[in-house]
């Protein structure tokens, strides 16, 4: 049997937010905006924390979402790093969370269930956490990185950038008025921050719905419905209609895209960790999986 | 004589005593000598803490009382249990660094290895020295007890809890492990092993910690991701990101060892946090 490297899920769809408020403004399906808004209307979380916006054009920087209006904020994808998880034991503390909810990239979803399980600094907060969403995750970039991206490759000042992707092979930068500039893939390699390298996790494999817009078509974004928790708010947020979904099987180009994708990353940084172990002469790097 | 029974002249608390000592009675036959037969027993060492450790511990409030209730006989606690020496255990939860100054606390510290089939150390004192390695002596009435060392210093240490406070969630985990460890199925052994191995490994790795080990061996060997936990687990909010990256103010640094412990890059034993959802329920219906 093929090794599993999308983790274990109970359902898979494809599927878009219903709130046309929230597509606006989203980078795919609006699915963690939709989600959160659902879970804070309901009570099921009472703070999400996200990555909302700075002082600085692009630059995310953690925030705890109380309101629809916060989440608005933060919306769409920034594609470089936002330390989120700094926040969880404050959104516990100066933020008053019973019931805390999280959206971060795969290695952030890790650390927030290693802190469920390890909480050596994170008093309370292990049974304060009501909703964990994934996103899937290939590699990030650190602020000046993406700033070199798209200021000294794509030629455009940040703050004139309307949408960033990627997707198809290209790091495509939109601009306000309009212009498309697309560079290959290949360029932003050599900008990904070092540490990704040895990430085993591309689908958000710990947590309780992870999302991304690999597999689905533009506009839409791929669901996996991994834990009780998960499968509980999804379950509810589809029947109060927040979302419209397709089965996973019927869309291209569907998870076969997902699957490709996970196991190159997989892979590729197994023989990193394999070359780590021997990168001196006698002596390796450290690998924390050991 | 109290105070009620000169304001009356009489001895009110003789009055009372009767009913009292009925109780008291019933209470001692109604005792057995092990209520649950595969208790293990456990104790709490004060070497040199500030006691917030044992605060901890007891912040797991109904869950201590399950803890005790079902799986640990309390032997030795100086606050909880009326021994005066170290006695026989199974595990001993060690809170605070031992002044080798004190001949007492060394010979404790010592005992304790000796009558103790696991030896924790809770805190940051016991694992790494953490406040005490900036004590200079000089405090009323022991002015030249000056010199503070992490228990591992002296001896051979079996699992770390680190932080300062520790949590009393990874506090109450490890209790639950360590039981599951010596009384639990083959399954429950397996994954109580696992579950420890990481925190076995920091009690080898070493008794100095500082926010430095997420420069030395984090962000130096290429692994740290910016993901902005250290900044969580710091009990001084000494934390925060440059470049992306964890960037600590060394002044404010008790050296608690929370921030490298509980990054993910210092240790992902994945084959445990995969099941995180069932350890958790494992966790929750233990208590």
């Amino acid at each position: 049997m093929a090794e599993n490297f999308l983790g274990n899920y109970k359902s898979c769809v494809s599927a878009r937010a219903t709130d046309k408020e929230i597509l606006k403004g989203a980078q795919d399906g609006g699915i963690v905006t939709q989600l959160f808004a659902y879970a804070l209307e309901t009570g099921i979380i009472d703070g999400a924390i996200v990555a909302g916006p700075s002082d600085e054009p692009w630059k995310p920087r953690p925030m705890v979402a109380m309101t629809k209006d916060d989440l608005l904020k933060s919306r769409g994808t920034r594609y470089n790093l936002c330390p989120s998880v700094s926040f969880i034991k404050e959104a516990t503390r100066s933020y008053g969370l019973d019931k805390v909810g999280i959206v971060g990239v795969p290695c952030q979803v890790q650390a927030v269930r290693k802190g469920q399980l390890y909480p050596a600094g994170l008093r309370d907060v292990p049974d304060a956490i009501a909703l964990v969403v994934g996103i899937f995750c290939m590699e990030n970039f650190t602020y000046q990185s993406i700033q070199q991206l798209v200021e000294d490759h794509a030629g455009v000042k940040l703050e004139s950038v309307k949408k960033m992707e990627i997707g198809k092979g290209k790091f495509t930068v939109k601009t306000e008025r309009g212009a498309e500039i697309a560079l290959p893939l290949k360029v932003t390699h050599k900008y990904n921050q070092p540490g990704d390298h040895v990430c085993l996790d591309y689908v958000a494999e710990w947590a309780d719905v992870s999302t991304g817009s690999v597999g689905s078509p533009d506009g839409w974004s791929t669901v996996f419905v991994r834990t009780k928790k998960g499968e509980d708010v999804w379950a509810k947020a589809m029947a109060a209609g927040c979302f419209e979904t397709k089965p996973i099987e019927q869309v291209k180009p569907g998870l076969e895209l997902v699957t490709k994708l996970a196991t190159e990353k997989i892979t590729k940084n197994r023989k990193t960790l394999e070359e780590r172990a021997s990168f001196g002469v006698g002596k390796g790097l450290r690998n924390p999986y050991l | 004589m109290g105070l009620l029974s000169r304001i009356f002249g009489k001895d009110v608390s003789r009055e009372q005593q009767p009913s009292a000592g009925v109780v008291k009675t019933t209470e001692v036959t109604k005792k057995e000598d092990k209520p649950v037969a595969d208790k293990i027993t456990a104790g709490h060492v004060h070497m040199s803490g500030c006691t917030g450790c044992l605060v901890a511990v007891a912040d797991n409030y109904g869950g201590l009382l399950t803890l005790l209730d079902k799986y640990v006989d309390y032997v030795y606690d100086l606050t909880l249990a009326d021994v005066r020496h170290i006695p026989k255990m199974d595990v001993a939860l060690v809170e605070g660094s031992v002044c080798i100054n004190d001949k007492l606390s060394v010979e404790e510290i010592k005992q304790t290895r000796e009558k103790s089939a696991i030896v924790v150390a809770v805190g940051g004192c016991a694992c790494y020295g953490n406040i005490t390695r900036f004590a200079r002596g000089g405090q009323q009435n022991q002015p030249k007890h000056e010199a503070f060392l992490p228990i591992g210093d002296l001896i051979n240490v079996d699992v770390y809890i680190p932080g300062c406070a520790p949590t009393p969630q990874l506090i109450r985990n490890v209790c639950v492990m360590a039981y599951l460890l010596l009384k639990g199925t083959k399954e429950q052994k397996e994954l109580a092993g696992a579950y420890l191995k990481p925190l076995m490994n920091l009690a080898k790795r070493g008794t100095t910690a500082c926010f430095c080990d997420l420069m030395t061996d984090v962000i130096n060997q290429g692994l740290c991701i910016g993901c902005g936990t250290c900044a969580a687990a710091c009990p001084v909010r000494a934390i925060t990101h440059e470049y992306g990256r964890p960037q600590g103010q060394r002044d404010l640094c008790v050296k608690c060892g929370a921030c490298y412990t509980q990054c993910p890059r210092s240790f992902l034993n994945m084959d445990v946090i995969k099941n995180f959802e069932s350890i958790q329920e494992l966790i929750k219906g233990a208590l």
